[in-house]
């Protein structure tokens, strides 16, 4: 574990999901295994109201991992300095256990398109990217997570892979990796690389978080399956399993279940919480194919 | 070679541009409607996002006609944050603009209400004034003192009946709208937005309140517009839904 | 009005109104149960749209044309007849009372 990331050690290595507000009765009454809970920042930055009321009642009972979608780390642009500041202002009252952002971007020209968009892995991009998030620790004064993305496409320009680009970043910044392992599914199947294969070239020791998610099924023109990440659905076995595999090779750490459409009722989340819960309890007592 | 982000983005919210060049799937050929996940990721989520800032438009429309128009919207007006929020600043202005909508004219207002709401939800906390200091205040200094109002408040003034029809659209068994003007006051007691129709002149006082004025002017400024306006009503809307922060005195 | 009028109207209209809300006044130990949701299970539609992280496998047309077609409650909401008389499901007159500018 880097000394530098903070967050992975305040972070449980036990089971978490994704908050919605539908579901806050129930988690104050009876969070079953759920230990630790994560929010979309951009959702928490209005001024006040119930969104804010329920964070702070539930910052009380639970470590929080805020999870970054609009500062368009990935992008062109320079990071929009309104919204660093609604950030740095939203970590400071809260002071989360974690911070994580994706690799991607989602903001030009000033048009934000409420989705995480590829970017090619170059110098060019590699530069772009650390020098973003050397802002953003800067500014949070704090270590935060980087995510690796679920693609639908490759670049051909790219010279570097996935897990090196990130590992690279991560030894440029001292920031830790949020490792999504349905991503890396999803990737895999629409690229045609081996899922173990990433997971293997990952740098597992900055992994500071592990998330978990549903995705839907479609194809492309050729027929070819294409995997949607779509947060809509339970995690398939083959996704649970790619979990073992890595758990196996990074020791615990803290992994998430992501839900974000067609969202269940609280039992069935729980549920999805408490076999990671199990998956992490299983550890080492398994041999993963 | 890469395509430039700004060929990316102009690409996701145009279907007729081409997918830009060198995105490849993995087996090395073009990438083809794999670029369409990404459009219909952003179209969709865009569509959703009007659907949950707009419901009563979204209902009085129903999904087909709500699905065009958000598609037609979000082109013409992507997010210009990611405060999702409070997108959707633009759509009364752009439901006015419809030709197809025009004998649907309350729509643009409705949509106004719909905003407020929002804004009035996420708007910051303020504690209101306890009644025992308003009771204790003396009330020969009442009309010369100026009303802070709570952030969540809101006004939407209207000529058409759009508390009415935003009930309708909203709650079971709501009575059909009445042809009438509606002034809609939103105060904020806890965590949920109350709209609530003013009575005539409310709006002018609360309004003129707002622009600076004292108590007493802002009376005398409602009464101009409406005669033998009575403030008793609407201050007890203020007063009952926390909008009132404070009184300060001018003396 | 007179200054003495407008005092005593603003006075009452004080009395009056504390008198109304006093019943609708929340005590603050029940600020508790309103962080939760009005109702158990149900959405918090005031919220409005939120971010996400997530993909989507249903597909945007790309539709750049848009036709009205009958659907919604704008139908049935019987809205009141026209002013020359004529009833037209949907529509509705402006009232005719000026807004300040």
């Amino acid at each position: 574990m880097p000394e530098d990331s903070k967050a992975q050690a305040r972070l449980p290595a036990a089971a978490g999901v994704g908050y919605k507000a539908q579901h806050f009765a129930a988690i104050t009454d009876n969070p079953g295994t759920v230990a630790w809970l994560e929010i979309h920042a951009e959702n928490y930055m209005g001024d006040g109201g119930r969104p804010l009321a329920q964070l702070r009642h539930l910052s009380r009972g639970f470590p929080l991992s805020v999870h970054g979608v609009g500062l368009s780390i990935g992008g062109e642009s320079a990071l929009d300095p309104d919204h660093l500041a609604r950030l740095a202002q939203l970590v400071g009252w809260l002071n989360p256990a974690a911070f994580s952002e994706h690799l991607a971007w989602s903001t030009h020209g000033g048009h934000f398109f409420n989705d995480l968009l590829p970017l090619p892995y170059t110098e060019a991009t590699l530069a772009r990217v650390v020098s973003h998030i050397h802002q953003v620790q800067d500014v949070i004064r704090r270590p935060m997570l980087l995510e690796n993305p679920s693609s639908y496409l490759a670049f051909e320009d790219s010279t570097w892979s996935e897990p090196e680009f990130l590992a690279e970043i991560a030894r440029r910044t001292g920031c830790g990796l949020l490792l999504d392992v349905n991503n890396v599914f999803v990737s895999a199947a629409n690229l045609g690389f081996s899922p173990q294969g990433y997971i293997d070239a990952f740098a597992l020791d900055r992994v500071g978080e592990i998330h978990l998610g549903g995705h839907d099924e479609d194809s492309d023109d050729h027929g070819v399956p294409l995997l949607i990440d779509s947060h809509g659905r339970a995690v398939v076995e083959p996704v649970w399993a790619l979990l073992d595999y890595t758990l196996a090779r990074s020791g615990a750490r803290p992994v998430l279940i992501e839900w974000d459409s067609d969202i269940p009722g609280w039992p069935v989340l729980e549920a999805e919480a408490a076999r990671a819960t199990r998956a992490l309890a299983g550890i080492g007592q398994s041999v993963p194919a | 070679m890469t395509p430039a982000e700004r060929i990316f983005a102009a690409a996701l919210l145009d279907g007729s541009r081409p997918v830009p060049a060198g995105l490849r799937d993995g087996a090395g050929g073009p990438a083809g409607r794999r670029f369409g996940v990404y459009r219909n990721n952003v179209a969709a989520s865009l569509t959703e996002a009007m659907h949950l800032a707009f419901p009563v438009i979204a209902r009085l429309l129903g999904k087909q006609n709500m699905d065009g128009l958000a598609g037609l919207f979000l082109r013409a007006h992507p997010p210009s944050s990611p405060l999702m929020m409070h997108y959707g600043a633009a759509f009364p202005d752009f439901l006015s603009a419809m030709e197809q909508l025009s004998h649907l004219a309350y729509l643009p207002d409705v949509a106004r209400l719909e905003l407020a709401l929002r804004r009035s939800y996420h708007a910051a906390d303020a504690d209101p004034v306890a009644p025992a200091d308003l009771a204790e205040a003396n009330p020969d200094r009442l009309a010369d003192s100026r009303i802070v109002f709570a952030p969540a408040m809101e006004i939407v003034r209207s000529r058409w009946p759009i508390h009415d029809i935003w009930r309708f659209n909203t709650e079971t068994g709501a009575p059909r709208p009445r042809g009438v003007a509606q002034d809609v006051l939103i105060t904020r007691p806890q965590f949920d937005p109350e709209p609530q129709p003013l009575p005539d002149g409310g709006a002018d006082w609360i309004g003129a309140m707002q622009g600076g004025l004292t108590v007493g002017d802002a009376l005398d400024s409602a009464q101009r517009r409406t005669p033998g306006f009575d403030p008793a009503p609407t201050l007890a809307l203020l007063l009952g839904g926390g909008a009132v922060v404070s009184l300060e005195s001018t003396g | 009005m007179s200054n003495t009028a407008r005092t005593l109207t603003v006075a009452s209209a004080f009395a009056a109104a504390l008198v109304a809300s006093s019943a609708t006044n929340v005590s603050a130990q029940s600020k508790e149960k309103c962080y939760g949701v009005a109702m158990a299970g149900q959405n918090d539609c005031a919220a409005g749209p939120g971010t996400t992280c997530a993909g989507t496998s249903s597909v945007d047309y790309q539709g750049n044309s848009w036709k009205l077609v009958d659907a919604g409650t704008c139908m049935e909401m019987n809205l009141p007849a026209m002013a020359d008389g004529t009833e037209r499901k949907g529509s509705l007159e402006p009232l005719k009372r000026d807004l300040p500018s």
